[in-house]
């Protein structure tokens, strides 16, 4: 039994490695454009890893497409900055896009089994990577792929790096996945849903053995997922999404223990864990359609404290730190920031 | 508390392979399962995917036929019926599926799959049949007024009460809901999850709830059944198998059920699979509890 967790101090100044400041991701459809994500801000500093969290159709998603450029038309970035290592990665060109892919920042996706090349065997996988950036000849980089396996605690890993994908279990593809993901060293690693498919004891190994890698790479970690329970466990920071929006992020402790937006609070509340038998606290109603989001608090019409101005306008962010501010050193950064009338605020 | 069903040496073997050149593979999908679900009760059947449980449901309900064993329905074993009786039994034994996604016809109108099951059964005129769906549209918390939209235009949740209200249209005393939420949104989830124990409440339901979130089994069911590798290996009140687990695989799997408060310390335990012996009867621990160890 260990206590693993390190916490994002909030009083420390620490190195940002990746700031996303008001990313807009549009999709062109008919009748009219969609905003699948509106006005997007984090930062993710270095050593940290920062949960976010929403259901379907929230935009965490296309959040991280945004991110690596991997969006396909009809979607496109419409506006905003993704700063990574001082360059603005919503607008690289894609030959150095490719370079930032994989050696600047891996990722995992949900399903393994489509993110695999059917056709090709786990080594090569691997070997791809290192080859494409010119990091391993093609003879090095069997040895370096076995390395690997190794590393994501694939058994007889001698054997396993001529398998092809569907000779493995969905947990040992998700590893060949981290395995392919971390070839390339990369500072940061973007992590879609990775336990979604997967047994809640596969779950368990693959969350430890994301732990484990963050810390032997020197990771930082975006962790993308709908599972409260993956954040509580993993993540030091949480950015909660809405409709295309963040309408929370905190520290994981803040958000857990003080969750401000009614949306955070009805998401904690409908976890079952309370008496055996009783209802469940439900939130109302359906997730809004992106076409025709409400204009002002998109969480508005489900929200059982809803207000006259909150159909006005948007929420601006406001600090919701339940620290006494006056112990925060001067200069350190909000952290814990809500998107709700309820809190203050003005349109 | 009465027996309504009783699942006796259940036996499921899948044959695979058997071509030109491969020998031919059995693999027992169910493989000896016994247990009794009482009447108002909710029985939980979990374990992970290919542990069986969802093959164990479709055989009570006959959809794969059971190798052997028994399946008594109010002390009738319906695996000797007819496949006239066993229509006649269906009434009374009803499915929801996991993924209302693909399990209803996409090109059917909420109606008409809701009133199927009326009309195979040749129940009502068709003005009653209207009726009763529109009533059942009701009971499952959907606006009568869409009866006439195909599935597309239904969100998730309303799906899964779509396939609720076929469920229920011929007043059936035994459900299977087989991870009726685990393809919804969380806060989806507990509207569903709300349904379910209102209607159990409401109608005198009896659920078999198979299942893998484990927090949602040990909010809604009164017993539970572990399954591993094809077979029961712990079965008791859901209280107690939570608080006092005996079988390797059910602490493993409740120690790996992630916590909901970041300070919480986890103890993961892990399976290993040599340490469980495969052929270790069902011993009792307590009253009611039963373990593989």
């Amino acid at each position: 039994m260990t206590s693993h967790r390190k916490y994002a101090d909030s009083g420390m100044v620490s190195d940002t490695l990746l700031s996303v400041e008001n990313l807009t991701t549009v999709f062109d459809v008919a009748p009219r454009p969609v905003m699948a994500v509106n006005g997007v801000s984090f930062e993710i500093r270095k050593g940290e890893t920062l949960g976010l969290v929403g259901e379907s159709g929230s935009g965490k998603s296309v959040t991280a497409f945004s991110i690596i450029g991997l969006l396909q038309p009809p979607g496109r970035v419409a506006g905003g900055r993704v700063m990574f290592q001082g360059r603005d990665l919503a607008r690289l060109p894609q030959p150095e896009m490719r370079q930032v892919r994989g050696a600047g920042i891996g990722f995992v996706f949900q399903e393994p089994m489509a993110a695999l090349n059917p056709v090709m065997r786990v080594g090569a996988h691997i070997a791809e990577a290192l080859v494409v950036h010119r990091l391993a000849s093609r003879a090095e980089a069997r040895d370096r792929a076995i390395e690997l396996l190794r590393a994501v605690k694939i058994t007889d890993p001698e054997k396993r790096v001529d398998d092809y994908p569907h000779q493995l279990s969905g947990g040992m593809r998700q590893r060949v996945m981290m395995a392919v993901a971390l070839a390339c060293k990369p500072p940061l690693l973007i992590a879609d849903e990775p336990t979604t498919a997967l047994d809640v004891t596969v779950q368990a190994q693959i969350l430890d053995l994301l732990r484990e890698m963050k810390q032997r790479f020197d990771l930082s970690l975006l962790l993308i997922t709908h599972d409260l329970g993956v954040i509580a466990e993993t993540a030091d920071r949480v950015a909660v999404m809405y409709a295309g929006r963040i309408v929370e992020q905190g520290t994981v402790r803040e958000i857990f223990h003080h969750p401000q937006h009614p949306y955070t609070r009805g998401l904690l509340a409908s976890i079952p864990g309370g008496a055996a038998g009783s209802r469940l606290q439900a939130i109302e109603g359906t997730v809004p359609n992106l076409a025709s989001l409400p204009p002002g608090c998109s969480f508005a019409p489900r929200c059982g404290e809803r207000m006259a101005v909150c159909d006005t306008a948007f929420p601006p962010p406001v600090s919701a730190d339940v620290r006494d501010l006056a112990t925060v050193a001067p200069g350190a950064k909000v952290e814990h920031a809500v998107h709700c009338y309820l809190r203050g605020g003005r349109p | 508390m009465t027996p309504l069903v009783e699942v006796k040496n259940l036996v499921k073997h899948f044959e695979r392979g058997g071509g030109l050149f491969r020998t031919r593979t059995v693999v027992k999908a169910v493989d000896d399962v016994s247990f009794v679900v009482n009447e108002g009760e909710t029985f939980a059947l979990v374990g992970e995917s290919g542990s069986g449980k969802s093959t164990t449901g479709r055989c009570m309900l006959r959809l794969v036929e059971p190798t052997s064993g028994e399946v008594l329905f109010r002390g009738q074993d319906v695996l000797g019926y007819s496949n006239a009786q066993m229509r006649a039994a269906r009434r009374d034994m009803q499915m929801v599926f996991q993924d209302p996604y693909s399990s209803l016809n996409p090109r059917m109108r909420a109606f008409t799959i809701v009133e199927e099951p009326l009309v195979i059964h040749s129940i009502g005129t068709r003005t009653e049949r209207r009726e009763r769906v529109a009533d059942l549209f009701g009971l499952v918390g959907l606006d009568p007024a869409h009866l006439d939209r195909y599935p597309h235009e239904f969100s998730g949740g309303q799906r899964q009460r779509i396939g609720l209200a076929r469920a229920l249209a011929l007043n059936p005393s035994f459900i299977i809901a087989d991870e009726p939420v685990s393809a919804l949104d969380v806060s989806i989830q507990a509207q569903v999850i709300n349904l379910l124990m209102d209607l159990q409440e409401q109608l005198k339901l009896t659920y078999l709830f198979i299942a893998h979130d484990l927090r949602l089994v040990r909010h809604i069911s009164t017993r539970v059944a572990v399954m591993y590798l094809g077979r029961i290996v712990e079965v008791g009140d859901t209280p107690e198998i939570f608080a006092n687990p005996q079988h390797a695989y059910t602490k493993a799997l409740l120690s790996a059920v992630p916590a909901t408060d970041p300070d919480a310390l986890r103890a993961r335990i892990e399976l290993d699979p040599a340490l469980v012996s495969h052929d270790a009867p069902l011993r009792q621990i307590s009253e009611g509890h039963f373990a593989a160890v």
